[in-house]
C-alpha cells in the first residue's frame, strides 16, 4: 500500500487539470497504451486472463462486490454465446462514477468489455445507459464509432437506454429488460446459474468494474494489487457530495481513510453523521471517520461501501428528515412484486414522516424497528434490505435526535434546507 | 314395468338435478369465499380450498348421473348427442340446452383443473372464470324445466340458494373494492390490483455478429504465468491450484 | 459418538409469486407465521421429518406455486 494516501489515484480518470486530453481514443491509447485482444480463439490467452483476473482479486464495483472471475465461469462453456452487458444504469441517485467514467474513459470500459467478452466467448456487448443521462451515451457512441472507423472493434457492441428507475440496474432487472422490455428483477435462488436473455447467458458486470479489468490486462495483477490493501486491492471510484466544497467523483485508493477522502473533497464543516454507499446503504458516526474505506473496515465499522457514495450531512441538518425523505423515495421505487416490500417500505415512511413532524405516536420508534428487520430480506432483490439497512443505522446513529423527535420535540432541523437531492416523485409507476 | 323403470329414472333424474344444483351453490359459494380469502380461527382457508375441489367433484359425480338418467329415460326423448351440443335436444330444447350449456362449461373447467399442471396458470384461471357462467345456466335449466319448480320446497330451495350466491358475490366485490383500494395506494402489482401487465410481444434487441478475421496477439505483461495446459482451466481451478 | 446426515427439507417461498393467501401458515405455522401484511415469514431450519408430509402439502395447495421445498444435508 502506497503512503501517498492523499494523492489521488490515477487510473481510472484522467488526471489532474493539464492532464485531461479528452476521451477519444487517440488519447486513451498514448495514456494507457496499446491492448491486443485476439478475436481468434487462443486458449493462452484465455488462461493467461482468467488467471490475472483471478490472482488480482478483482470484485464487482456495482455494489455487490461479488468477485469478478466467479461470473466468468457461470457464463462460459454453455450451450449459447454469452452476451457481456456493461451495466452503466447508475439507478442510485447519489452516485455519478458510471456516468463520469463513461464521459471521460469510455475506451478504458470497451476495452475491459471486449476482454471480458473474448474471455468467455461472447458474440455480442450491449452497453446500458440510463435513458435520463445523455453526455454518457453519447460519449459512449462516439467510442465504439471510433473504434468501427479504426477497425479495432472486436466485438459487435451496442448502446440501449432503459429507464434510469432504481431497480433497473439490478442483474436479473436489467436483463429482463433487454429480454422484454420489463426492468423487474428475479429470484435468483443459485447464482452460479447465471442471468439470460433469452435463452443466451448473460454477463453483467458494471461500467467500473470493467474499466479495472482493462487495467489488469495491461498491467497484470501485481500491478493492481501495488494500490489498496492486501484483502482490499486497487483503486475504487468515490462520489463525495453533501457538505463538501467540492462535491464530486473521486478515484481514491482502497484502504485509505475516510477522512482524508472527505478532506480531499474540501470538508470544512462539523458533521452530523456520513451516508455511505447510497440512499440504500448506511449512516455512519463521525466519531468512525478514522475507518479505511475498504469493504471488510466499513462493514465491520457499521457502514458499507456499496456503489461508492459519500454523503457528508452536516450538524446543523436533521437525520430523521433525510432519513424519512430516503426511505419515501425507496418505497417509490420498490418493482412492486413483493409484498413486504410493497407495503412494508411505505408503512415505514410514514411512521418516519410522522416521527420527522413531531407527530409521532407511542411506541413508534419500536415498530419501525421491528417493521425494519420485518422487510430486510423479504424481497427478491436487495431493495428492501438496502431500505431496512438506512432505517436500522439511522435509529441508531440518530438515536438522540430521534428521541427527542419521538417526544414530540422535533429539532429545528426540520425546517432547514434538505442536503440530500432527491428525483422528484414519479407519477409513473412502471419500470418499462 | 316398463312404466315403473322409466318412473324411477325419471324421479332420479329430477332428484340428482336437484341435489347436483344445491351442490353447485355450495361450489360456487366456497369458491368466491376462497378467491375472496375469507378465513376465521377454525375455518382456515386451505380448508375451504380444499373443500371447494371436493364439493365440486362430488356436484359433477351427481350431475353425470342426472345426465345419464335423462338420456336414458325413454319417457321423455332427450337424444345422446343433447349431452354436449346445446339446444339440440327434441324434448324442451331450450331448456335441456341451457343445461347443456352448463354441463359444457363445468366440463372445461374439469378437464382445465385435471390438466392444470400443463396448461398455464393465466389459461386455467381464465377457464375457470367460466364455472362463474354455470351456476345460473344452471339455475335457469332448473326453474324453466318446471317439473317441480312450482313446488314450494323447490321455489323455497331457488330462492336460497340464490341468495347464498348473491350474498356471497356482493360481500366478494365489496371486499375486493377495499383491498384494491389499499394495495393501489402502495403501488402493488400483487393481488387485488388491476388486470397484470400483458407480457410484451418480445423485442429484437440481440442479433447474431458476423465473424471476422484478425491475427491473434499474446498479451504483453510480464509476469510469472503458468503454462497453459491443454484443457482450459476454469478460474477456480486456478485459485486452488495457487492456494495448494 | 457419530452424527449421521440425513436429507432435510427446507421451506422456503418465492416472494414474487407470493400473494398472501395465507395456507402455509395455516398447515405448518411451526416454520411459517404472517406478517401484518399477510405475506409469509419463514423459519428456514430443517423441517421435522413428521411434518415434512404437511410441508409437501402446503407446496402443493398453495394457489401460486409460491412455497419452495429445498433438501438439505442435515446432521442429527
Amino acid at each position: 500500500m502506497t503512503d501517498l494516501a492523499l494523492a489521488p489515484a490515477e487510473r481510472l480518470l484522467p488526471s489532474g487539470p493539464g492532464g485531461n486530453a479528452g476521451p477519444g481514443l487517440d488519447a486513451h491509447l498514448d495514456r494507457h497504451g496499446d491492448l491486443r485482444i485476439p478475436t481468434r480463439k487462443d486458449p493462452a490467452w484465455r488462461a493467461g486472463i482468467l488467471w490475472a483476473v483471478a490472482a488480482s482479486g478483482l470484485v464487482g464495483r456495482g455494489g455487490a462486490g461479488f468477485p469478478a472471475v466467479a461470473k466468468w465461469d457461470s457464463v462460459a462453456h454453455r450451450s449459447r454465446r454469452p452476451v457481456v452487458v456493461v451495466n452503466a444504469m447508475e439507478g442510485e441517485p447519489a452516485s455519478a462514477k458510471d456516468r463520469v467514467l463513461l464521459a471521460c474513459s469510455p475506451h478504458l470500459v470497451l476495452d475491459g468489455a471486449y476482454v471480458a467478452a473474448t474471455a468467455v466467448g461472447a458474440s455480442e456487448i450491449v452497453v446500458c445507459v440510463a435513458d435520463h443521462s445523455q453526455p454518457a451515451a453519447a460519449s459512449i457512441e462516439a467510442a465504439i464509432a471510433e473504434r468501427r472507423r479504426a477497425g479495432t472493434a472486436v466485438v459487435r457492441a451496442s448502446v440501449q437506454r432503459p429507464p434510469g428507475r432504481y431497480v433497473t440496474g439490478e442483474e436479473s432487472a436489467l436483463a429482463g429488460w433487454l429480454e422484454s422490455r420489463r426492468a423487474l428483477p428475479a429470484l435468483r435462488t443459485d447464482k452460479s446459474v447465471p442471468v439470460t436473455i433469452g435463452r443466451r447467458p448473460a454477463l453483467v458486470h458494471n461500467a467500473e468494474t470493467l474499466s479495472q479489468l482493462a487495467l489488469i490486462a495491461r498491467h497484470g495483477p501485481e500491478w493492481f494489487r501495488a494500490m489498496g490493501t492486501a484483502e482490499a486491492p486497487g483503486s475504487t471510484l468515490v462520489t463525495v457530495t453533501g457538505a463538501v466544497r467540492q462535491p464530486g467523483v473521486l478515484e481514491v485508493e482502497l484502504g485509505t481513510p475516510l477522512v482524508d477522502i472527505l478532506a480531499r473533497a474540501g470538508l470544512d464543516t462539523e458533521l452530523s453523521a456520513v451516508l455511505l454507499g447510497g440512499y440504500g446503504g448506511a449512516w455512519l458516526d463521525p466519531s468512525r471517520l478514522s475507518t479505511p474505506y475498504a469493504p471488510g473496515p466499513l462493514t465491520a465499522a457499521g457502514g458499507t461501501q456499496g456503489v461508492g457514495v459519500v454523503i457528508a450531512l452536516p450538524a446543523t441538518s436533521c437525520g430523521v428528515a433525510e432519513t424519512a425523505r430516503i426511505v419515501r423515495y425507496m418505497a417509490g421505487e420498490s418493482a412492486g412484486q413483493c409484498g413486504p416490500c410493497v407495503f412494508g417500505l411505505p408503512a415505514i415512511a410514514d411512521d418516519l414522516e410522522e416521527l420527522w413532524a413531531g407527530r409521532a405516536v407511542r411506541g413508534v420508534l419500536e415498530r419501525i424497528t421491528t417493521r425494519a428487520a420485518a422487510v430486510d430480506g423479504r424481497g427478491a432483490c436487495r431493495h428492501p434490505d438496502g431500505a431496512s439497512r438506512v432505517v436500522r443505522t439511522a435509529l441508531a446513529v440518530f438515536a438522540a435526535d430521534a428521541a427527542a423527535h419521538a417526544e414530540g420535540r422535533p429539532c429545528g432541523g426540520h425546517v432547514a434546507p434538505t442536503v440530500l437531492t432527491l428525483p422528484g416523485p414519479t407519477a409513473d409507476r412502471r419500470v418499462r | 314395468m316398463l312404466a315403473t323403470s322409466s318412473s324411477a329414472l325419471w324421479y332420479t333424474t329430477r332428484a340428482t338435478g336437484t341435489v347436483a344444483l344445491v351442490l353447485l351453490t355450495g361450489t360456487m359459494v366456497l369458491g368466491i369465499l376462497t378467491a375472496g380469502r375469507a378465513r376465521t380461527r377454525s375455518w382456515p382457508a386451505f380448508a375451504q380450498a380444499d373443500l371447494h375441489k371436493r364439493v365440486s367433484l362430488l356436484a359433477m359425480v351427481f350431475l353425470a348421473l342426472h345426465v345419464l338418467t335423462a338420456v336414458l329415460d325413454t319417457y321423455v326423448n332427450v337424444g345422446w348427442g343433447a349431452i354436449l351440443v346445446p339446444f339440440s335436444s327434441p324434448y324442451r330444447p331450450v331448456w335441456t340446452g341451457l343445461g347443456t350449456v352448463g354441463v359444457d362449461l363445468l366440463a372445461a373447467v374439469a378437464i382445465s383443473s385435471a390438466l392444470r399442471q400443463r396448461i398455464g396458470a393465466s389459461t386455467w384461471r381464465g377457464i375457470h372464470w367460466l364455472a362463474y357462467g354455470s351456476w345460473p345456466v344452471a339455475m335457469a335449466h332448473s326453474l324453466g324445466m318446471g317439473t317441480d319448480a312450482s313446488r314450494m320446497w323447490m321455489a323455497g330451495l331457488a330462492a336460497a340458494c340464490s341468495l347464498a350466491v348473491v350474498g356471497s358475490l356482493a360481500w366478494r366485490m365489496i371486499d375486493h373494492q377495499k383491498n384494491r383500494a389499499r394495495a393501489l395506494a402502495a403501488g402493488a402489482r400483487t393481488r387485488a390490483v388491476p388486470a397484470r401487465h400483458a407480457a410484451p410481444k418480445r423485442a429484437p434487441v440481440l442479433r447474431r455478429a458476423p465473424t471476422r478475421r484478425w491475427p491473434s496477439a499474446p498479451p504483453s505483461w510480464p509476469s510469472t504465468r503458468p503454462t497453459p495446459s491443454r484443457r482450459t482451466e476454469t478460474a477456480i481451478e486456478i485459485l486452488e491450484r495457487e492456494h495448494s | 459418538m457419530s452424527t449421521s446426515r440425513q436429507i432435510g427439507v427446507r421451506v422456503r417461498v418465492d416472494p414474487i409469486a407470493c400473494d398472501a393467501y395465507g395456507y402455509c401458515a395455516e398447515l405448518l405455522p411451526e416454520r411459517v407465521t404472517l406478517d401484518e401484511w399477510g405475506y409469509p415469514i419463514v423459519d428456514g431450519t430443517p423441517v421435522d421429518p413428521h411434518l415434512v408430509s404437511l410441508a409437501t402439502r402446503a407446496a402443493a395447495v398453495c394457489p401460486r406455486r409460491a412455497v419452495l421445498l429445498e433438501t438439505v444435508m442435515v446432521d442429527r
